[in-house]
Formats: structure tokens, C-alpha cells, sequence
């Protein structure tokens, strides 16, 4: 189909303008509600969740007598007490809410104390006896590859021979490199709140990006239909991908105790639980082989991608997926074998989380492109340019899709351009000359990022408008608003398609009543799909409102024309509001729906081949750091970001999602480090033991820009692109430029292995990895040897 | 229980308390006042942050019998029926907040850092703020709308 091309603003709140959140006013005086301060229901439980304390281990006896006694306490209830049926899996089944006879995880939920105050069914929750029988926890991917342990069948991608290519390659390189998970670390929590209704009916407000999902996952818990539940979403305190499949279990355990207890009951995770019992980000080890050219041209690259799933598969076939798919990042790779491996290990699911994957695969690559170009001792960034997407046949990725808007070596070149690069190399070289203890390396990140989810099914997004007599207008649609701005920019495309100003338009929370069956706010689709499924609802009533106009003056319907807040028929107009209630008179339906399917996309999940993504985005990131080689501290010194949004919709949203998802993504690879310690307890599991960047952590010299007159080559939404991951891959760059300060801590002769989190402890022992192994060099390297 | 009789934005107000009662818990449960948040419940994230006699306090981490007799300010306290306060004004201004859940605590620690030093160097708001975690946004636009609100605060910029 052929989108809408542009949007004129002489309205208030266009499309392409820089409007602040649509909440902004009530974030900043405390009048924006989220789930836990919603005003309380009389009768309302808090719900304590019992964990099991063990990584893998069989339930033998629960004692709740003792507990049901205790104050306050309304019911406490297990697995057995689920009416439906005890799974929520998104993608496969037999994915628990409550473990049912088998713990797989230390944190996972056993039962629910459901209590007047959270306080009392922790009180209650003491008096509980529950009998273990502890079993072998299967932690690391090496014990899961040993015993093939897998949450869903492996897959791979697959191009050419690549291991005939890496053999008859004239140069070769090997190595491992692995990347940590993340928590997800949303300030506001996991939480959800039930409410049942008459017969089997229950509303839950909950924390998700998914409220379908929640709302089937309430329905299959309870045993009742679709139909019963209404799920009802306003706004998240952040989200990330944690509240994609993650919301649906504290959904369904506050639904569970509601059903069960007929009172209202809430769910709301405490920090240090929210961070034991939800998941997290995938972390990787990656074992690579790659053949290539005395120039550096890859022939043949071999990655084993392997994870660990944790103790469900989750959406991990998906988050591997994007893995498989973007560990070409903008590289042209003729040979190519991904073989992904899902591990299942006694931890907590891992999941989704801004980026799905493509982060992690990424991170895989440019580790392949580096070690070439040490390899060649050859300036990096030459051995980028070499091996960039091109045409004539090098514009194919390995699952077979054609790279048809590549910007990539413009955008690079000119950010490189634009920050001196050159010079500023030379200014670290001169740095590093002079200091002995703290080196500092630069790096370039080049980005690609595929738009659509992988599996076409989920690419669909749906809307619901009703103009009324007065000309306001409201609106909801799909997506669900986690700071996003989502909400802002699907509104301001409805204020362009009406042509009226936008505080004519009524935001609305996103409720599974107005538009069912929507796919999760994620894959940075929310704008693409809902922008689009709200445009073409609001251009039905407008043609509706159109017909009206043009019989009231006695005109074609397609010379009436709606601009700046009126209805024009030549040279006579008349308000937006006036044409609604002329149309009402006329009895036109002042309510659409619309539906919108993203068009030209394929993908076959057997073969792992197609076409996933309907387009491409592009950025940049150029970072410079500095680390301590006798504290391993680290600091990001500059940040210089070119980022493709297309024809932004909202180019302050943009800037802030950039921003923020630069310093996410810093956080992933410096300082968040997991830990579990040889039982399977998580450690690290509140702010004191696990670091996110703070006020102190960003970039003092940090600069954003976003690549302007770039729309985008396929019609979506006003030429617009989708923005949420994307800039989340720049952070790479912090790692790369950290590494680079490691190789230069053993004069580049050698190609160090830094895994990410590159925390201190990690860059002091890839810096003695450098120093050991540049000593048992026989003589300096020189470039060809 | 435990009887407080304390000021809150300018009003006196009174509660009795289980003794365990946390200052968070008596401002959200009892007066219903859910502008400051519960992030963490261990004084590390900075989401609760209320201004107790003057000086920025995480709420999670003090008892409701610890503020009787004192005076609090709250999210809730710093805008006028006609008017945000210019601190909130120029978060608004600049984009500074994606998610908003960190957003009172960070502008009730803004509060606390421009009420004692009204013209804070960079790193002296960095160093303000860095008691509020934020996962949205990189800070960045927070930092340079406090910048702007102490610029009107001290009179050398109109407000918009």
C-alpha cells in the first residue's frame, strides 16, 4: 500500500514536530498514575510471593496449615489450586506460573500467601513448610552443551560452505568472546492488580506490554474464556522488554488470588524479588572462526552462539533469531554458518530486552572484524569499509533478505567526518605516548537494525477512533505507553490526518475491549503499526465526514479539503466540529477501526531464511574512553552519535530515546554484571550490588545527532522510522573503545579478549592477558606476520 | 502504634502508625499522596526523595515517627493551583522524563541542591542527582533542564 508521504503543520502538534510526552505535565507534579498508586479498592489483598530457594530441586511436602492461621491471611494457594491450567508460555507450552512439583529455578514462585498487607503474608509466609529434595543444577552453558540441554530445538543460519571458505582462505582467525545478561531494571516494578467482576469476569491492571497476552494468559490460568478478562494498560514505569512476556505471570498470580478469593488483589513485586523471580537479558558465549583475505575481505565466518535460556524457553526462539539475523550487522558475509544454541540451565528465564538478541549478535561480529584487523595489523575501520554491505551481489544477508536502503557507508563516513576521527586518533596515540598508567582508545560502531518482528504473524498492529459532535476525538490503539512517547506520536498522526490541532485528541490507555488481539508494544514497532492502524481508522471518518460536508455544499466529495482545524469546499468552510456534527445529522458513523498489516515481509522459520524486515535503520556511534591499568576503572569520555529515524515523527521523543537507550546499552557492556553464585542464587539482585549508569556515568562530552532529510525509503508511517532498540547497539562502540585501550596496553601487538560486562576486574585481566601474551611474542609484530 | 503530627507541603497533618511505618508508606498509604514512589525500598535508587526540614531524604528509609514535628515537602507541594514550579516547568520544557516514574524524586533532589546552592556547576547537579536512578532517559535533558530552571530561579531568565 502507499503510505501518507508528509504531514503540513499548520495545526497544533503535526506529525514531525518536537512535542514533549503527552504526560509530561503530570510526570513532573506526581498526578501520573501508575498501578501501584492507583486509589485503593476496600477489601483488597497484597500478595507475597514464596520462592523456591533452590536452582533445581523436587517439591516433596507443603505445610500451610500453620499459615492459613495467621493474621490477616485470605488464602494461600499453589499449583494445585490453579483452575485452568498452569502454563503461559508465549511461544511453546508447559510454562508454569507456580512450580508444580519441580523447582527449576532459585526465585521461582511456589505459592502466593494472599493477605490484607504485603507484611502479614510475609509474617504468614514464615509459618509455611515447604519439604525440597535438592537435585544437580545444571548453571553454565558448558553443563547444558554436555547434556544437550536445550528449551526449544537449536537452530541455525546457513549461507554457502563456510567452512571450505575459512579453509581456503588465505588468513584465519579463532577466538571466544562472551557478553553478560542485563536486568531490565524498570524504576517501577512488576505489579498488577486484579479486580473480579460479576459471573467469571476479572479486569487487571497491569505493568505490561502486552496486555493481550496477559489477558490470555488470565484466561487459560483460570479456565475461562478470552472474552472474561479485560486488561487494561495506562502507562509502565519503564518496561524495556521485561514487561513483554514477563508481566503475564504476576498478572496471572494476582488474577489467580482474585479469582480464588473473590477480592481484589494486587501483586507488586519488591525490587530484590522483581530481580530474582523475572528475567532477563540473554547472555551469550560466542566461539568464532573466520577465513578472509590479505585485505581483509571475509570469505567464510563460523559463529557458535550459545545462551543461556534459563529454565524456559520464554521468547528465546525469537531473541535468537534476531541474534542469527544481525550478527552480519552491516557486513557482507558470502560464507556463512550461525548455529544458535539455546541452553537450558537452572536460572531464571532469560528474555526479552531492548534489542532481542541483535545486541548479542552483533557484539559477535564486530569481535570478528576486530580480531581481522589485528590479525592484518591493519587500522579497523578499513577492514569495516572493505566488508560493508555493498551491491552487485554483496547486498544480500545470510537468511537471504536484499539490503536495499543501505546509508551505512555515508553515515559512517561523514560522523567520522564530522568529529575529525582522524585527528582524534592521533590525539589518543599522543595520549597514550605520554601516559604510562591510563590509556585511552577510540572506536567507531557501525549499525544496522531490522524492522518488523522476525515472525510476519506478529506484524500487525489495530486501532479504534470516534470523532464526536464537538470535534473532539478520541483515541486508542494497540500499543501500550512504557515513556516511549508512543502515545504522543500516534496521536500527533491522527491530528495530522484530521488536520486539527492536537489537544482535540483524547489519549487513552490501551484496553484488550477497544482493540483486541494486538501483538506486544516491541521489535521498536509500536509507532510503524499503530501509527499506521490509527491513520487509516481516522482517514475512514474522515472520508465519512467528507460525504457530509460535500452534500452540505453541494459539492464532489473530492474537493473537500480538512486544513488547520476546518472543512473547505472552495472558498466556503466551516469547523472541524461543525462538519462532526453535520455528519452525525447525516447519520455517518463517527467511529472506525482500522487494521494495518506491515506489507512485503517473509520469513520461513524451517529453513530460517526470508525476508523478516520490512526496512532497514542505520546509525553510528564514535566513543572515546579511558581505563586505569592498575584499577581497570574505566570512564566514557566523549560520545558522538548519527542516528537514521527516517522522518522522525517527534524528533525531542527520538532525541530521548537515543539518549537513553545509549546509556542503557554503555550500562549492559561496563558496569551491570550478574552474578550467581555455584548454588544458582542470584547475588547481584538491588542497586547496591548491581550498577546501572547514574547521573555521574554519562559521557561528559555526549552528542547526539539525528541524521536529517532521510525518510524513509518505504512507506511507512510519514516516511517515519521506528527508533526504540536501535541506538541501544551505539553503546558497542564504549566497548570497542575500551578493548582498543587494552591492545594498547600490549602495544596492539595482540588481539585482547575482553568479555562484556568490561567491568574493572574484567579490563584488569584483559589487560594482563595482553601484557603475558605480548611478552611471549618472539618480535614485534609488524603487520605481516 | 505511633502518633505523628507533622507539616506536610504547608498543611498539618496527623496519623497513627504501626511503629515499622515508613515515612513512604505513611505519605502513599495514609494521605495518599503517590507522587513519590516506592523504586526500591532500600534508599538506593532515589524515586521516594522528599525534602524533610530542608534537606532531600529517601521517605523508604526514615520512620514515620522520625518527621514529628517536621516539616515535609512533597512532590505534590511544589506547583501552585496556577503555576508548576520552574524546576517542573523546565523538566517539562526539556523533555527531561520518558517513563516519569523517577521524575519526583529527581526534581524533589533538584529542589534540595538549587534551595542551598542556587547557581550549581554540572558536576555539582551530576553529583545532585546522583542518588536518582533514572533507566530511561541518560539524564542528559535532566541536567541541562536544571540548568535552566536555576537560571530562572536566580532571576537571570524569564520563565516561559
Amino acid at each position: 500500500m502507499s503510505g501518507p508521504e508528509t504531514a503540513t503543520s499548520d495545526i497544533v502538534g503535526a506529525a514531525h514536530a518536537r512535542l514533549r510526552h503527552d504526560s509530561a505535565v503530570k510526570h513532573v507534579t506526581g498526578d501520573a498514575v501508575y498501578v501501584d498508586d492507583m486509589p485503593p479498592l476496600p477489601g483488597t489483598l497484597e500478595i507475597f510471593p514464596v520462592v523456591s530457594p533452590h536452582a533445581h530441586a523436587t517439591i516433596v511436602s507443603v505445610d500451610i496449615a500453620e499459615a492459613l492461621r495467621a493474621p490477616g491471611v485470605a488464602g494461600i494457594f499453589g499449583a494445585g489450586d490453579i483452575p485452568g491450567k498452569n502454563d503461559i508460555a508465549p511461544i511453546f507450552s508447559d510454562e508454569p506460573i507456580l512450580a508444580d512439583g519441580l523447582a527449576e529455578y532459585a526465585g521461582q514462585p511456589v505459592l502466593i500467601v494472599a493477605a490484607d498487607t504485603y507484611d502479614l503474608g510475609r509474617d504468614a509466609a514464615r509459618l509455611i513448610d515447604i519439604g525440597y529434595e535438592v537435585l544437580d543444577p545444571v548453571l553454565t552453558i558448558d553443563e547444558a552443551l554436555e547434556k544437550g540441554q536445550f528449551t526449544y530445538p537449536p537452530h541455525s543460519v546457513v549461507r554457502g560452505d563456510a567452512e571450505g571458505a575459512i579453509e581456503a582462505a588465505p588468513r584465519r582467525v579463532s577466538g571466544e568472546v562472551s557478553c553478560g545478561g542485563q536486568d531490565h531494571f524498570y524504576l517501577e516494578s512488576q505489579v498488577a492488580l486484579a479486580v473480579p467482576g460479576e459471573d467469571r469476569d476479572i479486569t487487571v491492571h497491569a505493568s505490561t506490554q502486552h496486555p493481550t497476552e496477559v489477558q490470555r494468559g488470565v484466561a487459560h490460568v483460570l479456565g475461562i474464556e478470552i472474552n472474561d478478562v479485560l486488561v487494561e494498560v495506562r502507562r509502565m514505569g519503564g518496561a524495556f522488554g521485561g514487561k513483554e512476556t514477563q508481566a503475564t505471570g504476576i498478572a496471572a498470580l494476582a488474577a489467580l488470588a482474585a479469582a480464588l478469593t473473590g477480592r481484589p488483589a494486587k501483586l507488586r513485586l519488591r525490587r530484590d524479588d522483581d530481580m530474582i523471580v523475572t528475567g532477563k537479558r540473554h547472555d551469550y558465549r560466542f566461539r568464532y572462526e573466520a577465513g578472509f583475505g590479505e585485505d581483509g575481505r571475509l570469505e567464510g565466518v563460523k559463529i557458535e552462539m550459545a545462551t543461556r535460556s534459563g529454565n524456559v524457553a520464554d521468547c528465546s526462539s525469537g531473541v535468537m533469531a534476531r541474534a542469527l539475523c544481525h550478527a552480519d550487522n552491516c557486513y557482507y558475509l558470502p560464507h556463512v554458518r550461525f548455529d544458535g544454541l539455546p541452553c537450558k540451565t537452572n536460572t531464571v528465564s532469560a528474555t526479552a530486552f531492548r534489542g532481542f538478541g541483535g545486541p548479542q549478535g552483533m557484539l559477535a561480529i564486530e569481535t570478528v572484524i576486530e580480531h581481522v584487523a589485528a590479525e592484518l595489523g591493519k587500522p579497523v575501520d578499513d577492514i569495516r569499509r572493505i566488508n560493508y554491505y555493498g551491491d552487485g551481489g554483496r547486498n544480500v544477508t545470510p537468511y537471504g533478505q536484499t539490503v536495499k536502503d543501505n546509508i551505512i557507508v555515508e553515515l559512517t563516513e561523514r560522523l567520522m567526518r564530522e568529529v575529525d576521527f582522524e585527528g582524534r586518533a592521533r590525539a589518543v596515540d599522543d595520549f597514550n605516548a605520554a601516559n604510562a598508567t591510563l590509556k585511552k582508545g577510540i572506536a567507531l560502531m557501525p549499525v544496522k537494525f531490522g524492522i518488523s518482528f522476525n515472525l510476519p504473524t506478529l506484524n500487525q498492529g489495530g486501532a479504534l477512533v470516534h470523532v464526536y459532535t464537538d470535534g473532539s476525538v478520541h483515541l486508542n490503539h494497540g500499543g501500550t505507553e512504557m515513556g516511549q512517547g508512543l502515545f504522543v506520536k500516534v496521536a500527533q498522526v491522527v491530528a495530522s490526518t484530521f488536520q486539527i490541532d492536537i489537544d482535540r485528541i483524547k489519549i487513552s490507555s490501551t484496553r484488550t475491549d477497544k482493540v483486541p488481539n494486538t501483538s506486544a508494544t516491541a521489535a521498536s514497532s509500536g509507532s510503524d503499526i499503530n501509527g499506521m492502524a490509527a491513520h487509516i481508522a481516522a482517514t475512514e471518518i474522515k472520508q465519512r465526514m467528507a460525504r457530509a460536508a460535500a452534500d452540505h455544499f453541494g459539492v464532489e466529495t473530492g474537493s473537500v479539503e480538512f486544513r488547520a482545524n476546518r472543512v473547505y469546499a472552495g472558498n466556503e468552510s466551516i469547523s472541524f466540529a461543525e462538519c462532526a456534527h453535520l455528519a452525525w445529522r447525516a447519520r455517518e458513523s463517527l467511529s472506525a477501526t482500522g487494521f494495518y498489516r506491515t506489507p512485503d515481509i517473509s520469513w520461513d522459520a524451517k529453513t530460517m531464511t526470508g525476508s523478516p524486515f520490512y526496512y532497514y535503520t542505520y546509525g553510528a556511534c564514535i566513543a572515546e574512553a579511558v581505563i586505569d591499568t592498575l584499577t581497570g576503572e574505566s570512564r566514557v569520555l566523549k560520545a558522538d552519535i548519527l542516528q537514521d529515524v527516517g522522518n522522525s515523527l517527534n524528533p525531542a521523543i527520538d532525541m530521548g530515546q537515543i539518549e537513553g537507550a545509549f546509556v542503557q546499552g554503555m550500562g549492559w557492556l561496563t558496569s551491570e554484571e550478574l552474578v550467581w553464585d555455584e548454588d544458582g542464587h542470584l547475588k547481584t539482585h538491588g542497586p547496591s550490588t548491581y550498577k546501572i549508569p547514574g547521573s555521574r556515568d554519562v559521557p561528559p562530552e555526549f552528542n547526539v545527532h539525528i541524521l536529517e532529510d532521510a525518510p524513509n525509503m518505504v512507506p511507512t508511517i510519514f516516511r517515519s522510522k521506528a527508533i526504540g532498540e536501535p541506538p541501544l547497539m551505539l553503546a558497542i562502540s564504549v566497548w570497542l573503545a575500551i578493548r582498543d585501550a587494552v591492545a594498547r596496553t600490549g602495544g596492539r601487538k595482540v588481539f585482547p579478549r575482553l568479555d562484556a560486562p568490561a567491568t574493572p576486574e574484567a579490563i584488569l585481566m584483559a589487560i594482563e592477558d595482553v601484557r603475558e601474551r605480548a611478552n611471549q611474542l618472539p618480535s614485534p609484530l609488524t603487520g605481516e606476520g | 502504634m505511633t502518633d505523628v503530627t507533622l507539616t506536610i507541603n504547608g498543611e498539618e497533618r496527623s496519623a497513627s502508625v504501626p511503629p515499622e511505618t515508613s515515612l513512604l508508606r505513611l505519605l502513599r498509604d495514609e494521605f495518599f499522596l503517590t507522587g513519590s514512589k516506592l523504586g526500591c525500598d532500600v534508599g538506593d535508587c532515589g524515586a521516594c526523595t522528599v525534602i524533610v526540614d530542608g534537606l532531600p531524604v529517601n521517605a523508604c528509609l526514615m520512620l514515620a515517627g522520625q518527621v514529628d514535628g517536621r516539616d515535609v515537602v512533597t512532590i505534590e507541594g511544589l506547583a501552585t493551583l496556577e503555576d508548576l514550579h520552574p524546576i517542573q516547568k523546565a523538566f517539562e520544557e526539556f523533555a527531561s522524563l520518558q517513563c516519569g516514574f523517577c521524575g519526583p524524586g529527581v526534581i524533589i533532589s533538584a529542589k534540595g541542591l538549587l534551595d542551598r546552592n542556587p547557581d550549581p556547576t554540572k558536576e555539582e547537579i551530576k553529583d545532585a542527582l546522583s542518588g536518582n536512578l533514572c533507566r530511561c532517559t541518560g539524564y542528559t535533558k535532566m541536567i541541562e533542564a536544571v540548568q535552566d530552571a536555576a537560571r530562572i530561579l536566580r532571576g537571570e531568565k524569564e520563565a516561559a
